[in-house]
């Protein structure tokens, strides 16, 4: 097990070797032991014929990527840049799993583009352990996309400007569907900012809080004409809102379905009911229409959603309530009601012929972070989470963990010493959007010219005012994991 | 490792040292090349794991105990969790929990042989002078008891042996090394495994040799090894540890395990009460024993080889590592042995205090760096033994009779003795006998026989009963004198020969104090894994107390068999097997009542 | 489902238990076996999500050829195997072990089953003497946080938590069995208190044992007030709120309140175990008052 990441984690100290890659050289690490792998011919050619695109140019496009290149970029040594190629390459089976610190960048999707790269080089994809593995960082995010909640989808990852796929759904919805795109995340706050978009519906989401540059975004929130938050708790975005909406939490509260990392569809159950007020959300977005003049929608069971989305998504088609309910849930694609759901994808590459549209390699080129360090700014700060928290700590504050030791700065020793600045202290840590007080933690473990935090107590530290909204063009997700900062001692704490 | 959360606590610059010293070969389990490339994780911890143990050792020497500080210092080292290291640490009672109170603790024997000789009165005696003074289990000196294991703080641990406690208080300051052999046969031309006991200078390699020494190393390299398991197995040679397993079995179980990792244990954690045959020939001839598992090693295709040795035993443990060392520097032991180009190394290991250790698979655990608690018996260790690879086990005086099998072969061997019992036995007398110490018969010697041999019973009153095998052994009564002592006899009988003890008891001994030290022993000596021996020996004790007390009710005595099944039956190993059959031996002689 | 199960092995192993023949798949524990042919076996430290360490011997089996008797949790079947479950000898062992345990731990808290074999086997902890005269485990609870209570009078010493916390699970590794026979314990390192460990609070330690040694700080209330009820609770399945991972978790319900939450054991995603969101991180779902 090898783990790559700026910061030694517990699962670096878990692996067999760590690499602490620079922030934002992913490409570069991925790109240089794409030429390794070339150089030493450990390339997986069969596959490579038999499944795959866009080869020879590939093979030229990571040429300039020599190891020594590679480690210059990367910070890390050329003989473990090598070692980390060949093991790859030469291992029976082999993973790559990832989770936000590859796509909270702005080059998010050329990272995945780079490590899919990877695995058609050495075939390790299409087979049962090994392969591309995104870890979720919500029960439910794999869920939302299933069932359409992208810009340019619907349910089932069926694209919006195919006609036949929309007239499709507009059959059964007995509606007619845009043929545009929507917005992600950030072009809606772009849209918002243009003045362009006046009204928003925010269900379970608390981006006064969670977004990038949050001083930003809060003010972008304010100007709306209408904010409609649909929630379980009174966030910071919920105190915005005109009209709050409150909802039955989804795992304990509701009857539903969630879909986690390994694409398992499985069911929620209510145990307890809703508190006051509060209703089903399937029950207010069914009110909502009658009160929007659609009287058809009535009150529709989550058992009846499913069982009409199944007729719509043929890869959850083969997955009846009643097999999720009596099978510990169901993995798609299910195309019907004998399949036993699929542990893993992407089999067809290895079919002779391959089926289906062939895999490309992707030509993609390092970028570093926007932010680039200086001397007004010259730590790079990256943000990530803590076991026993919940992103901006909605739910994980009401409970008391022994564990939880809040917010701080973590520095490495070596800066620490250059600050002068002793664990406990008081700082001054400012970007180029904002600037906030915090307390210093020193970690031994994080290199040189790294600083760490989490954004779980936003109430007690509001880390996001320092982040940069600056985001990927093709995710919309923004670079939370590399800003540059200042960090100034506090003369009077 | 992730998950490790260490103390705030700093180890001394001595506790430092200790573990750096001792870990120097392995080097630590994370390995930093530059701050931004680190090895470490699962599999170079699991490495490391084993150097627990004589981390714990080096820890406990530097300052007389496993503080708070030097545990947390080799758990970073060794990526050990603590808690792992602290209930490891926990389990052996040669490791301390709290400080010492001066530069020496002394562990006094008031096991049944020496509380014969007054060592009760000189645990007194040593505590009203001071001493930090722990009683302690058999400390396997029982023909010269009390016996003292002086465990130094910042120095040798050391053995010293004197009723007399001025004397007692002299050899504790001095450091000379007091010599007593007590060899009642020495020589007699019948000897075998004791032939160079008392004779032959234990720290010279040389001298070892002009009397034998390393001829069948010589020969075994040219027979091969198919040859030397097929002699083994024709001398008919049983292991002498107390279980009388074929040895030649064994190893060739070993030997077929093809393609894997194959180790050699020689088990010298000689702690069974009443015995102290394997301590004699390893301080005594240490030569022999490092000969013995060379022809092993090849015999079974086992590179490297371990010798446990009970930590209470400082100088056979020093003499072993003397031999090992001389043997390697002449080419006996590494990578070439004699220009055979076969590889072969032995590695000492210490054990800290706990009996159970000498039950093969705790031994597996205890040198892999755990608790030395046995594990449950299929798989056995001929496939998965130590590091869960094959491995065979042999006790000191089993490995002590291969020279002579491989120079005169396995017919002559098996010519001695009995059809079931081949060759020599040692047995080791103890208790109201004329002449105390190790002897050597050839097996079919009756009890007594043997008895004479050691000038027969001594002492006020008349024998009584003798302590067959051990504490784990049984009881018998003068009537028994004419049963020969070999295994197919003692087995029909009822009776253990287990490790060779015969301790005998006048009627003027306090017996019933004798079996509640048994009950004691087995209740302190208990790992507590399974439920019948750590609750059994327990409730077993108190019910002894009971009835010691003649406050025994009818019900007791039903309680006793039910509790002496439940641990016979159902616990995991030979300690909770035996835990009640010295007892039950003596309850159903009557040898209690009449107190 | 998914193919990290093994899958049983097809070759079929005859074996006779108590006088019947019966085949089962290769590979399969004697207690494998007994489960197949509907005989019930008393076990403490087996449980399906962890690595039998076969300490407890209440599963013990006697075996044709065999000596001692045999733990039926660990011990694979062989064919031709000659194996008895009720026996003068087993009834005996079993009856002794939880004689044995039942008269040195408060069991009064224990699974339900446990109870019933002691009845079933006719234990009679009384006859090893007085409890004030006994050694027993009593000690006074430990409660140090406002998430676990350890109540350690209660342990049977099955080394389930330590698996759990160990290599069976979470790899934290903050409690090991100290000391030994009769004085062995579960403890931290110095016995520090757990939030001073290494502990990470995942409760899947409070998820196996058997006894109520280790519960839940809500359960430890509850039974102190004499409010807990577990004959008015409802158990409801529903999917972890949080991370990616798709956690399984059983909802235990008293008054429209959960009041516990656990994990089915025989789930493929974690077998049982959770973190300490999900094992904690539930009282959002209703914030003291």
């Amino acid at each position: 097990m090898w783990t790559v990441d700026p910061r030694r984690t517990d699962s670096a100290k878990f692996a067999d070797v760590w690499l602490g890659i620079n922030v934002g050289s992913d490409i570069a690490l991925a790109n240089g032991v794409a030429n390794e792998i070339i150089k030493a011919g450990l390339e997986n050619k069969e596959f490579i014929n038999n499944a795959t695109t866009g080869f020879e140019e590939f093979v030229t496009h990571v040429e300039p990527w020599t190891l020594e290149r590679t480690a210059e970029v990367t910070g890390v040594p050329v003989d473990a840049i090598r070692d980390l190629a060949h093991g790859y390459a030469n291992a029976e089976k082999a993973q790559i799993t990832w989770t936000l610190g590859i796509t909270e960048h702005h080059t998010a999707v050329d990272n995945v583009l780079a490590l899919c790269n990877l695995s058609l080089l050495t075939g390790h994809v299409g087979r049962w352990g090994s392969g591309l593995v995104p870890l979720r960082g919500q029960n439910n995010v794999q869920g939302g996309g299933d069932m359409g909640a992208l810009p340019n989808k619907l349910a089932g990852f069926q694209d919006l400007d195919d006609e036949e796929t929309r007239i499709k759904f507009e059959t059964v919805w007995n509606s007619k569907i845009p043929p545009e795109p929507g917005w992600h995340l950030t072009d809606m706050f772009n849209a918002m900012e243009r003045r362009e978009l006046r009204a928003l519906y925010v269900i379970g989401e608390n981006p006064a809080d969670s977004e990038a540059d949050v001083n930003h975004s809060r003010k972008a929130l304010e100007s709306l004409d209408i904010l409609v938050v649909q929630d379980v708790f009174m966030t910071r975005t919920a105190e915005m809102a005109d009209v709050v909406l409150p909802a039955a939490l989804g795992w304990a509260e509701s009857d539903g379905t969630v879909t986690n990392s390994e694409r398992r569809v499985q069911r929620t159950r209510a145990a307890i009911k809703p508190p006051g007020s509060a209703h089903q959300e399937i029950e207010i977005i069914s009110d909502l229409a009658r009160h929007m003049g659609d009287n058809t929608w009535g009150q529709p069971t989550a058992e009846e959603l499913w069982e009409e989305l199944r007729t719509l998504s043929p890869m959850h088609a083969g997955m009846s309530w009643e097999r999720i309910e009596n099978e510990g849930g169901i993995q798609w694609p299910c195309p019907d009601e004998n399949h036993p759901g699929s542990t893993f994808l992407h089999d067809r590459l290895w079919k002779q012929p391959a089926e289906g549209r062939l895999a490309p390699f992707s030509c993609v080129d390092d970028r570093p972070p926007i932010e680039s360090l200086d001397d007004q700014y010259p730590l790079r700060l990256t943000t990530g989470r803590t076991l026993d928290s919940y992103n901006t700590g909605v739910q994980t504050s009401k409970y008391n963990s022994p564990i939880r030791t809040g917010e701080a700065l973590e520095l490495s020793s070596a800066d620490a010493e250059k600050l002068g600045i002793l664990e406990g202290e008081r700082v001054r840590v400012s970007s180029r959007r904002g600037s906030i007080e915090m307390t210093v933690k020193v970690d031994p473990d994080l290199p040189l010219g790294l600083a760490f935090t989490t954004f779980h107590f936003p109430e007690l530290v509001d880390v996001n005012q320092l982040t940069n909204s600056a985001y990927d063009p093709k995710s919309g997700t923004s670079e939370f994991k590399a800003t540059a900062i200042r960090v100034e001692k506090m003369i009077n704490a | 490792m992730p998950d490790l959360k260490f103390s705030n606590s700093l180890p001394t610059n001595s506790e430092k040292k200790a573990v750096d010293e001792t870990i120097e070969l392995h080097g630590p389990v994370t390995l930093e090349i530059t701050e931004r490339l680190v090895y470490s994780g699962w599999q170079r911890t699991q490495e490391r794991r084993h150097l627990l143990l004589p981390t714990l050792h080096a820890l406990q020497r530097a300052s007389g105990w496993i503080s708070p500080g030097g545990l947390d210092y080799a758990c970073r080292v060794l990526e050990v969790p603590p808690a792992e290291a602290y209930s490891v640490a926990t389990f052996y009672h040669l490791f301390s929990s709290q400080p010492p109170s001066g530069d020496q603790i002394l562990h006094v024997c008031d096991d049944i042989a020496c509380s014969l000789n007054g060592a009760n009165d000189l645990i007194d005696n040593l505590r009203k002078e001071g001493y930090e003074t722990k009683p302690s289990p058999c400390l396997g000196q029982c023909e010269r008891g009390p016996a003292v294991f002086v465990q130094g703080v910042a120095s040798d641990d050391n053995v010293v042996f004197d009723t007399d406690l001025k004397q007692l208080q002299k050899s504790l300051t001095e450091s000379s090394e007091k010599e007593s052999i007590k060899l009642p046969q020495a020589g007699s031309d019948h000897l075998r495994l004791l032939s160079r006991v008392g004779i032959v200078d234990p720290n010279s390699l040389e001298d070892y040799k002009s009397h034998g020494g390393y001829e069948a190393l010589i020969k075994a390299l040219e027979i091969g090894d198919e040859q030397i398991i097929e002699e083994v197995s024709t001398s008919g040679l049983r292991g002498r540890g107390g279980a009388a397993f074929p040895t030649g079995v064994k190893w060739k179980a070993v030997a077929d395990e093809k393609g894997r990792t194959h180790h050699l244990v020689c088990n010298a954690d000689e702690s069974e009460p009443g015995t102290f045959k394997d301590r004699v020939l390893m301080e005594n001839d240490p030569f022999a024993l490092i000969e013995s598992m060379t022809i092993v090693g090849l015999a079974i295709n086992a590179e490297k080889g371990w010798f446990y040795i009970r930590g209470e035993y400082p100088i056979a443990k020093q003499r072993l590592a003397g031999a090992i060392e001389k043997a390697r520097k002449s080419g006996l032991l590494g990578d070439d042995i004699l220009g055979s180009g076969r590889k072969f190394d032995i590695e000492i290991r210490s054990g800290a205090g706990a009996y159970i250790c000498g039950e093969e698979t705790a031994l597996f655990n205890s040198i892999e760096g755990f608790r030395g608690e046995p594990r449950n018996k299929p798989p056995f260790p001929t496939t998965n033994g130590l590091f869960n690879e094959p491995t065979v086990v042999n006790n000191v005086e089993t490995l002590a009779n291969i020279p002579r099998i491989i120079l005169n072969g396995g017919e002559a061997f098996a010519a001695e003795g009995t059809d079931q019992s081949s060759g020599t036995r040692l047995f080791c007398l103890s208790g109201r006998v004329a002449l105390p110490g190790l002897y050597e018969f050839e097996f079919g010697a009756t009890l007594g026989e043997i008895l004479d041999a050691a000038g027969g019973f001594s002492g006020p009153g008349n024998l009584k009963a003798i302590l067959l095998g051990g504490a784990a052994g049984s009881f018998v009564t003068p009537e028994s004198i004419d049963l020969p002592l070999t295994f197919e006899d003692t087995r029909d009988a009822g009776v253990a020969l287990g490790s060779g003890v015969i301790m005998a008891f006048s009627d003027a001994d306090e017996l019933t104090k004798t079996v509640l030290r048994i009950a004691e022993f087995f209740r302190d000596e208990s790992c507590g894994q399974c439920v019948p021996c750590r609750v059994g020996t327990v409730r077993q004790e108190e019910l002894l107390i009971r009835v010691a007390d003649k406050n025994s009710v009818e019900t007791d005595i039903s309680l006793f068999d039910d509790l002496a099944s439940v641990m016979s039956d159902a616990s995991i190993c030979g300690l909770g097997h035996t835990a009640a059959s010295a007892i039950r031996s003596a309850l159903n002689l009557g040898l209690l009542e009449t107190q | 489902m998914s193919e990290t199960t093994e899958k049983p092995s097809e070759t079929l192993v005859e074996i006779t238990l108590n006088d019947k023949k019966i085949s089962a798949p290769e590979g399969s524990t004697i207690l494998d076996a007994c489960k197949q042919a509907d005989i019930d076996t008393p076990t403490l430290c087996w449980a399906e999500n962890l690595t039998p360490v076969n300490v407890c011997r209440v599963c013990v089996v006697e075996v044709e050829g065999s000596r001692a008797l045999v733990p039926s949790c660990s011990r694979p079947i062989e064919e031709g195997m000659v194996i008895s479950t009720d026996s003068e000898r087993v009834n005996t062992s079993r009856r002794m072990v939880l004689e044995l345990l039942a008269s040195s731990v408060e069991l009064d808290r224990a699974d339900k089953e446990i109870l019933e074999w002691i009845t079933y086997y006719g234990s009679n902890p009384d006859r090893m003497g007085n409890s004030s005269e006994i050694k027993t485990s009593k000690q006074p609870v430990k409660i140090q946080d406002d998430l676990y209570v350890r109540d350690y009078e209660r342990c049977i010493l099955c080394y389930k938590c330590v698996e759990a916390c160990g290599d069976d699970a979470q790899h934290t590794f903050a409690i090991a069995t100290a000391g030994r026979g009769f004085e062995a314990h579960i403890s931290t390192e110095f016995d520090v208190e757990l939030p001073d460990s290494a502990c990470v609070y995942c409760g899947n330690c409070i998820g196996v044992c058997p006894t109520g040694a280790l519960v839940f700080k809500t359960e430890h209330d509850m039974r102190e007030d004499n409010s807990w009820d577990p004959d008015n609770q409802e158990v409801t399945e529903t999917i972890c709120g949080f991370c990616g991972v798709g956690c399984n978790l059983e909802l235990h319900t008293q008054d429209e309140k959960i009041v516990k939450v656990t994990s089915p054991s025989d789930h493929s995603v974690t077998e049982g175990h959770l973190c300490i969101k999900g094992r904690f991180g539930w009282q959002h779902a209703q914030p003291k008052n």
